[in-house]
């Protein structure tokens, strides 16, 4: 069933003079079982929208139905929406405060009310889902690096094994690799643990590769929602927004624009190479000889 | 229940208030102050009201926005109220159990309670109009002369200026610590007081070891700087008075006047 949003509306500080109209009328829905990316500009409203899914903001005006239920009703268990929609912070490592990781891992499992042995369990399978090795669970979080902290305060999250995952901007400053971990680190649980999956980024390379489905965020409102052959071939729109395409879109788009008749929407560079090489006799005998040379 | 304090925030806006000499505001305030334990007599309050009433509606600041601060310090104000209603000895008004009102206890404490409301509001109003830079300045300006007794004027408005600049930041950081725990499944505001004081751990670590890093980036970027102290130091928008700040310095003694008189006169 998954997550249902209708008419979503947030004013941050309304009624003064500082008030900001984050979210803009967003209707959309997230499906159980979609890997979906999550893109906009800084200030679009990603991180705002995202802690709406899980109540932590309520909505100014609007419902979010969770399996069918409204999320703001009366009565309405949050702590047992927050199990099943985990939501990973901006800069999650500003979280951790217990005196070592295992430890800290296990604060989400503890506070859903499982007894010592379960939430261990928990704690330990969540570490060793991020790739955190065993000699690491007994150290202080504030001891490990920048990378490290990160995963385990996503492992603090996994730890309750909700249904949906968020991630806010989890390769927020990251070096190249330790991004690539991470977000091979999200695409590994995603196949191994068939959980939905919303990515939230301002890369739309980040996203390009791994994602089912993009939504496009501009001032407060869901400006493009498709895969990301269908949002990629918007590339004029997303530039006006402040976004771009992959780097591969532009490439085969001056490609094609220079005669060769190759497609446009192609996403990875294997992709793109595999569809350049398919139109190797397109290419006039005395340019290729040209090129050799 | 973080966003109910407004004492030592400042409110973006362009009004006359916001715009007037900081100094002024930072005098004015202290003198409003000083005049509200002067006057004790209903025209001496109607005054001091009509007057903050003035400064208010000038300051743009919506009504509301300042009420709210008022709300934090409830608690102090009914216990005040409370102590100065059932302990002042004088003519018995109504007597139950164990208490007695008296006049005088009654008198006394609605004057405490109008006096602390009106001192809270503007301050809270001195603070929402006048930015923590501003109000640094003026206070290192007012206190210039003791510069010369050797009192570290400078640093003591530096701090000043440091602490109250931090307090939305600290705020902040503390809503978003609180939310990053919450959708872990912590629980701030249910079951007893000791688990209650138990669920402030994951919150006061994170919050206290960002506070320090903080503490610790602003001293760095402070030396890289090479701040170095007041000695020598010239400003960047130095605090000139322009007429609108001398005929307000006129409006204020005016009042200051027209309030010793009232007492004086015993009205
Ligand atoms: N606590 C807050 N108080 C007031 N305004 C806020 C607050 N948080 C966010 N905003 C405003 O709401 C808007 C949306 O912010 P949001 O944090 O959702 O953006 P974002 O898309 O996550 O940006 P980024 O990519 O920088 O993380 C911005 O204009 C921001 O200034
Ligand atoms: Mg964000």
């Amino acid at each position: 069933m998954g997550l249902k949003i209708e008419d979503i509306t947030y004013t941050y500080e309304s009624g003064t003079a500082m008030s900001v109209n984050a979210l803009n009328h967003i209707t959309t829905e997230i499906p159980d079982g979609q890997f979906i990316g999550l893109i906009g500009h800084t200030g679009s409203g990603k991180s705002t929208f995202v802690q709406m899914l899980n109540g932590l903001l309520k909505a100014s005006s609007g419902h979010i139905y969770y399996n069918g239920e409204d999320i703001d009703g009366d009565g309405y268990d949050k702590k047992a929406l927050r199990a099943n929609v985990g939501l990973v912070f901006q800069y999650p490592e500003n979280q951790l405060f217990e005196a070592d990781v295992l430890t800290d891992v296990e604060f989400g499992p503890k506070n859903l009310g499982l007894n010592e042995s379960a939430r261990k369990a928990r704690a330990e399978k969540a570490l060793n889902l991020v790739g955190l090795s065993e000699k690491y669970w007994k150290a202080s979080p504030f001891d490990l690096s920048g990378g490290q902290k990160r995963r385990a305060a996503i492992a603090g999250v996994l730890a309750m094994e909700p249904k949906i995952l968020i991630l806010d901007e989890p390769t927020a400053g990251l070096d190249p690799r330790g991004r690539d971990e991470i977000l091979g680190l999200v695409r590994d649980m995603k196949n191994q643990l068939d959980m939905t999956i919303l990515l939230v980024s301002h890369s739309m390379e980040d996203v390009a590769e791994y994602v089912d489905r993009i939504l496009v965020m501009n001032a407060g409102q869901i400006m493009l929602d498709g895969t990301p052959r269908e949002v990629f071939s918007h590339v004029s729109e997303l530039e006006a927004v402040g976004l771009a395409a992959p780097q591969m879109t532009y490439i085969m788009r001056d490609l094609a624009a220079a005669g060769l008749p190759v497609r446009t929407d192609c996403l990875t560079v294997e992709e793109a190479a595999a569809e350049i090489l398919s139109h190797r006799d397109a290419i006039p005998a005395a340019e290729k000889g040209g090129s050799h040379a | 229940m973080l966003k109910d304090v407004t004492l030592g925030q400042y409110y973006q806006t362009d009004s006359w208030m916001h715009r007037l000499d900081p100094r002024v505001k930072l005098l004015g305030t202290l003198s409003y102050i000083i005049i509200l334990f002067v006057v004790n007599s209903v025209p001496g309050y109607l005054v001091c009201g009509a007057f903050l009433l003035v400064c208010v509606l000038l300051s743009r600041v919506p009504f509301g926005y300042i009420l709210r601060g008022l709300k934090t310090i409830m608690v102090l104000l009914l216990i005040t109220v409370l102590f100065n209603l059932f302990l002042t000895p004088g003519e018995p008004l109504v007597s139950f159990w164990k208490f007695t009102i008296t006049k005088e206890g009654l008198t006394f404490s609605i004057k405490m309670a109008v006096r602390l409301i009106f001192l809270i509001i503007a301050s809270t109003l001195m603070t929402l109009t006048t930015s923590p830079n501003q109000l640094t300045d003026a206070l290192e300006s007012v206190l210039g002369p003791l510069k010369k007794l050797h009192v570290p004027v400078h640093e003591i408005s530096m701090m000043m200026s440091i602490a109250l600049r931090f307090i939305p930041i600290l705020m902040e950081e503390t809503d978003k610590i609180m939310k990053a725990q919450m959708a872990r499944g912590a629980d701030f505001d249910s079951g007893n007081l000791i688990n209650k004081i138990k669920a402030m751990v994951p919150l006061l670590v994170p919050l206290f070891i960002s506070a320090f890093r903080r503490a610790n980036d602003l001293a760095m970027a402070m030396e890289a700087r090479c701040y170095h102290g007041g000695e020598g130091r010239t400003k960047m928008k130095p605090l000139v008075y322009r007429k609108g700040d001398v005929g307000a310095y006129g409006v204020l003694c005016a009042f200051l006047a027209a309030c010793i008189v009232i007492r004086v006169m015993g009205v």
